[in-house]
């Protein structure tokens, strides 16, 4: 999960891209690669249950299995936490590429939680990866970055340096207000595909519902009356290769007396 | 005060300009970064040395990098002002042999 801009919702993705794996009966783990930012712990619901972290077993310091915190709600999901150590350099390429191998033998799917920028936590996040879903809001500053690092990605991760085939890539348009776009203020998802030209995986809507399980610490596909679950639900699926529609991108339909109200709100 | 405002016209549409603004960006940008990193340096260097001869403004030279498999093509696209201008600038900076 990767995006150069910070905020546009890769933390979140990460969670529901998780869990959405996990329900379908995929062994999966989530990585949080934020070093001194430490909060899917947080969205997942499992803060208080961190002991060791991804730095300690880099180092040594702690088994995998000991770092490793198994969901309570779903059995084949698991998170490796980030240390909230200052230290910037305390990820190695060598490290991260241990545990990486390690956790492969344990699960199909292992996603990495990406932190902001271009620098080296962003690059390692993204270095092993096979696959990556590229998190995009509808505004100009994300798209810019998503298109950066889109290009980091063809020429700087592993596939790419050792010359394999390239990282496929997945656009996730995400915080997408469709009454936004409607009134012309913000992008089209037509505009964004146009601009940076790669598959579409998923446009998740802007939801209140997203704080909501922030808040309660449960990753938004597990609410099942949440638009933005769904839509994260329907992505995983699309991700897995299953054929399904994009919905939630159109104005919901409003009588007058609603309009009214949210013409003037 | 709300129901001006609901019969009001609507704001032009932003995101066009969004879209055209990214479009321009982008080509630039995606061209940049497929450049070899020495170009900027070439390019000033080159700028540099016509500069002894005739004043050149910064924007009158294009640099257009292209690499196609195993051929790569260096394009220079340099714009010298015209003949008037040029004695004037001639005769401000004394040419260097
Ligand atoms: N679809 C959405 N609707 C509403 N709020 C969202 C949505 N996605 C993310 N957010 C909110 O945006 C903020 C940043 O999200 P986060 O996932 O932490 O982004 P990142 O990891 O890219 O910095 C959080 O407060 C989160 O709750
Ligand atoms: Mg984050």
């Amino acid at each position: 999960m990767t995006s150069g801009k910070g905020g546009v919702g890769k933390t979140t993705s990460a969670a529901a891209f998780a869990a959405g794996l996990a329900l379908k009966g995929h062994k999966t783990v989530v990585i949080d690669f934020d070093v001194g930012l430490r909060n899917l712990d947080l969205v997942m619901g499992c803060e208080r249950r961190v002991v060791y972290d991804f730095i300690n077993v880099i180092n040594g310091d702690a088994r995998l299995n000991q770092a490793l915190i198994r969901d309570k709600r779903i059995d084949t999901l698991a998170i490796l936490p980030t240390s909230q150590t200052r230290d910037k350099d305390a990820l190695t390429r060598e490290g991260v590429g241990r545990v990486i191998d390690d956790l492969k033998e344990d699960f199909d799917f292992i996603i990495c939680d990406s932190p902001a920028g271009i620098e080296r936590g962003a690059l390692l996040a993204l270095y092993y990866a096979d696959e990556a879903v590229i998190v995009t809001n509808p505004e100009v500053s994300s798209v810019r970055d998503s298109d950066r690092i889109i290009g980091v990605l063809q020429s700087r991760s592993r596939r790419a340096e050792e010359g394999m085939d390239p990282v496929r890539e997945h656009l996730l348009l995400a915080r997408y207000d469709a009454d936004r776009v409607a009134r012309g203020e913000m992008l089209k998802v037509e505009d964004v595909l146009d601009i940076l030209a790669i598959p579409l995986v998923g446009i998740i809507p802007e939801s209140q519902s997203v704080l909501k399980s922030s808040n309660v610490g449960m990753p938004v596909v597990m609410d099942s009356s949440s638009v933005a679950g769904q839509a994260y639900l329907d992505a995983v699926g699309r991700f897995l290769g299953e054929t399904i529609e994009h919905r939630y991108f159109k104005p919901e339909r409003r009588g007058l007396f609603q309009r009214l109200l949210w013409r003037t709100a | 005060m709300s129901l001006l405002r609901f019969f009001r016209p609507r704001a032009a549409p932003s995101a066009p300009l969004a879209k055209e603004r990214l479009t321009v960006l982008l080509t630039h940008e995606r061209a940049a970064r497929s450049q070899p990193e020495y170009l900027p340096r070439l390019r000033r260097e080159i700028l540099e040395v016509i500069g002894k001869y005739v004043h050149l403004d910064d924007d009158k030279i294009h640099v257009h990098y292209e690499s196609q498999g195993t051929v790569a093509k260096l394009e220079l696209d340099i714009e010298l002002p015209n003949q008037s201008q040029q004695r004037q600038s001639q005769v401000a900076q004394p040419a260097v042999s």
